[in-house]
């Protein structure tokens, strides 16, 4: 993207005025007798149509125009907001945003919406408005060039207030001499005794005499932003011989009226030298913008380089910890210092407020809500709450599966709500809040709830789980993140695109998130995701397993025991920890990763969770933490699971960093795994 | 000696537009985006020449004009309206109000070039 191009800025901006305009029309939905929000969609309306005329959007401006002149009549009163207007007025925006993000292709559908419109706000008063006009000034065009060039008089006063706004009537004459050679005399006749006299006003006129071809069209051009108040006269002079040229005296005396007169009072202006000063200072300005736009590219490519610096920093730490310079060390930790501010500034940069993709389903909801006949309220909370601008785009598409899945499966329609003695409005929330160093998002319905009996039934039809396994109700409620547990039975138009719940979790966990559910029966449902803030650098931990390092995202971890000595002795491959009363599963790194060669002495256990449960990892050694820059591993590696990413440590080797959610997920299993063992036995 | 126009418009399309054609004719260009902002720039700064759009949030041209034509500094300043059609109306209350001159949208760069020579003789 080339921020340079006008073009591309007006797209953004265009992208944006319609974001702001769907906004617009969905809250007057709500609230149809607002005035200000009509005001506020006509402006939308008004921008985009003007500068899409400019940047060569003319089936936008066209289009625009029309759509605007409908809403015109809303503005004045003529015709009232409705259901109806809304949903037109709508598709007209989908319809503004398809001939904006794809210029060249033929889009139809235009001429039907622009006709729906002009149905709703009463058609028979909707005069079909000309095109949007191409030309500056059209005055100029009716020249009629074969006269020949003959003698002409014209006089003309000024406005009196022409000076005070700007009109240099230097600039004026230039003009009027270039139209043809031209005697110019100023007419002082109205210039009034001193005492009445205001310095400010324009009292002088002028006659020029001009030689040339029809100067009307010329002269008006000349007088345009003038011409409805001023006096002006034009005569052609009779063929008389040529006037008497001008005298010296007076030629000379209507310079240094003209240089005196019109530049003096421009110049006039008292507070001049003050603001020349103040320029050169700059001092007393204001911020010269609040917000600068930048490509994204770019903040990507700055957060690689702040990467690359901490990594280069940690080198320096590491080297200046076995050095014995004092000045060494005190530069690597002003280092130090400087850097984690440097990425906590540049993250800081990339966050954007979630509100930009809440604003997006209320559109959304206010679809599904019409297709499927349920009356919904949506409350949006939190939206100043800012994440990682990447993961807010990546966190769109499971938002919008949950959503529909919270409009289509969770709320119950108007007849069940009222017989279950809810109100037949049902609420979707969506709401986004800090919670340390996560955001926590959630999506609730206050509808029926999961129902654990239809849930286990799907499970045991596709198989996921056998016909008599025993599953306690939260169990079964996660069963709908497991894989093919689709809602295939029930494909409506707008569940079940073939997206299930399960690319829902491995998007989340991608993310390095991770997603709770609760439900209550009749009560509604909540899904909460709760993701990191950033997804480029994170705190680690870093640990040692054989002869490998390998990094745990320090907000996973939970505490770090000791392995008990002689464990396995009577384990007999239970692996189970006794955590203050509760039994931990564990895994041993070295095995997980097949390294060979003896462990040590005194291994240690690091208990990570998440959302699901937790699990132990063996390991040899702790050895502390560390800020980690996550480089994703290639796409050979994409099979692998244990691993999230890599990163490079202070002596230069690449340290693993473990996936705590899958390595829990696994932990989990073993338990299941052992327990139907154990049950079998 | 350099002039300096300010341009008001809360479209960062036609400001950047506006903004390219007059720098690459030489003048030094300042950037607002709405009636406030341009009210506050065009008293802070030394300009030559405004050009403001009309239909603005918070306050919009005609008010701007209104309320820069107070100030002692805007004497002699011209003040170029942005019209989106040619409405009368709209241009005669900006006109009352202090307008020097206007263009109509969509204009071609050399348009508003001609404008601007023409008031400022830039």
């Amino acid at each position: 993207m080339n921020i340079s191009d006008p073009t591309e800025t007006f797209r953004q901006e265009a992208r944006e005025l319609l974001d702001q305009l769907e906004a617009g029309l969905l809250d007057l939905d709500q609230d149809p007798g607002n005035h200000d929000l009509v005001n506020s969609t006509f402006r939308a309306l008004h921008t985009i149509k003007g500068s899409g005329a400019m940047f060569g959007f003319t089936a936008v401006a066209e289009f625009v125009h029309e759509f605007e002149t409908a809403f015109d009549r809303v503005r004045k009163g003529q015709s009232q907001v409705n259901a109806a207007l809304i949903g037109v007025a709508l598709d007209a925006k989908d319809h503004i945003h398809l001939l904006i993000e794809t210029p060249d292709a033929p889009i139809d559908g235009g001429a039907r919406i622009l006709a729906e419109l002009r149905a709703i706000v009463d058609g028979d008063a909707f005069p079909s408005a000309p095109a949007v006009k191409a030309e500056l000034n059209q005055a100029a065009a009716q020249a009629q060039p074969n006269a020949a060039p003959a003698r002409w008089r014209l006089r003309f006063y000024l406005p009196g207030d022409a000076l005070l706004y700007g009109t240099n009537p230097l600039l004026l004459l230039e003009e009027l001499a270039a139209i043809g050679p031209s005697e110019i005399t100023p007419l002082t006749d109205r210039i009034p005794l001193l005492d009445t006299l205001e310095p400010e006003n324009a009292y002088i006129g002028w006659q020029v005499d001009m030689t040339a071809t029809d100067p009307a069209a010329a002269i008006d051009d000349v007088f345009l932003f003038l011409r409805d108040n001023m006096e002006l006269t034009l005569e052609p002079l009779a063929d008389q011989a040529p006037s008497a040229p001008i005298s010296p005296e007076i030629a000379a005396d209507a310079n240094s009226l003209l240089t005196n007169s019109a530049p003096a009072l421009l110049a006039a202006a008292p507070p001049a030298p003050k603001r020349g000063k103040a320029a050169e200072k700059g001092g007393d300005d204001k911020p010269a913008a609040t917000s600068l736009r930048v490509p994204a590219e770019r903040l990507d490519e700055l957060m690689d380089r702040v990467g690359e610096l901490v990594i280069a920093q940690a080198r320096l730490t590491q080297i200046a910890a076995q050095s014995a310079d004092i000045n060494l060390k005190t530069i690597a930790e002003e280092l130090e210092r400087l850097s984690s501010g440097l990425r906590d500034t540049t993250m800081g940069i990339r966050m954007v407020p979630i509100g930009t993709l809440f604003s997006r389903f209320r559109r959304l909801v206010h679809d599904l809500s019409g297709e499927l006949g349920k009356p919904i309220e949506f409350i949006t909370t939190g939206e100043e709450t800012e994440l990682d601008k990447t993961m807010i785009e990546r966190l769109a598409d499971p938002l919008v599966h949950l959503i529909r899945n919270a409009v289509d499966h969770g709320l119950e329609g108007p007849e069940k709500r009222l017989a279950a003695g809810k109100s037949a409005q049902g609420t979707v929330r969506l709401s986004a809040v800090y919670s340390g160093a996560e955001v926590a998002i959630s999506v609730s319905d206050d509808g029926a709830g999961l129902n654990a009996a239809r849930i286990r039934a799907k499970a045991e039809e596709n198989g996921i789980i056998a016909p008599d396994a025993k599953l306690t109700d939260q169990e079964l409620y996660h069963l709908i993140f497991a894989p093919g547990f689709s809602t295939a039975g029930e494909v409506t138009a707008l569940s079940g695109r073939g997206v299930g719940m399960d690319v829902v979790k491995r998007t989340i966990d991608g993310l390095r998130g991770t997603i709770d559910l609760t439900t209550r029966p009749g009560e509604g449902s909540t899904l909460t995701l709760r993701l990191p803030l950033t997804l480029a650098i994170i705190d680690g931990m870093l640990v040692r397993v054989g002869d490998g390092r390998y990094t745990i995202p320090l907000a996973a971890v939970e505490e770090c025991v000791e392995l008990p000595e002689g464990i396995e002795a009577h384990a007999k491959g239970r692996n189970f920890l006794d955590i203050r009363g509760s039994l931990v599963p564990y895994l041993r790194l070295r095995e997980v990763f097949g390294l060979r060669g003896e462990a040590d002495e005194h291994q240690k256990v690091v208990i990570v969770s998440s959302g699901e449960g937790r699990v132990g990892l063996v390991v040899d050694q702790i050895i502390g933490n560390n800020q980690t820059v996550i480089k994703q591993l290639s796409k050979l590696h994409s099979g692998i699971k244990s691993f999230s990413g890599a990163t490079i440590l202070g002596d230069g080797t690449v340290a693993l960093i473990l996936d705590t959610a899958h390595l829990v997920g696994s932990g989990q299993s073993y338990i299941e795994h052992n327990q139907s063992v154990g049950r079998a036995a | 000696m350099t002039k300096t126009i300010l341009t008001i418009d809360d479209s960062a399309s036609i400001r950047q537009m506006v903004a390219m054609t007059l720098t690459a004719a030489g003048l030094d260009v300042i950037e607002a985006v709405n009636g406030l902002d341009g009210y506050d720039k065009a008293t802070t700064n030394t300009v030559h020449a405004v050009i403001t759009d009309l239909n603005m949030p918070v306050l919009n041209g005609i008010e701007f004009i209104r309320k820069y034509r107070q100030h002692p500094s805007s004497k002699g300043i011209p003040i170029i309206l942005l019209t989106t059609e040619s409405d009368e109306d709209l241009k005669r209350q900006a006109k009352e109000a202090g307008a020097t001159g206007w263009i109509v949208k969509p204009f071609k760069q050399d348009q508003l070039l001609a404008v601007i020579k023409k008031v400022t003789g830039a």
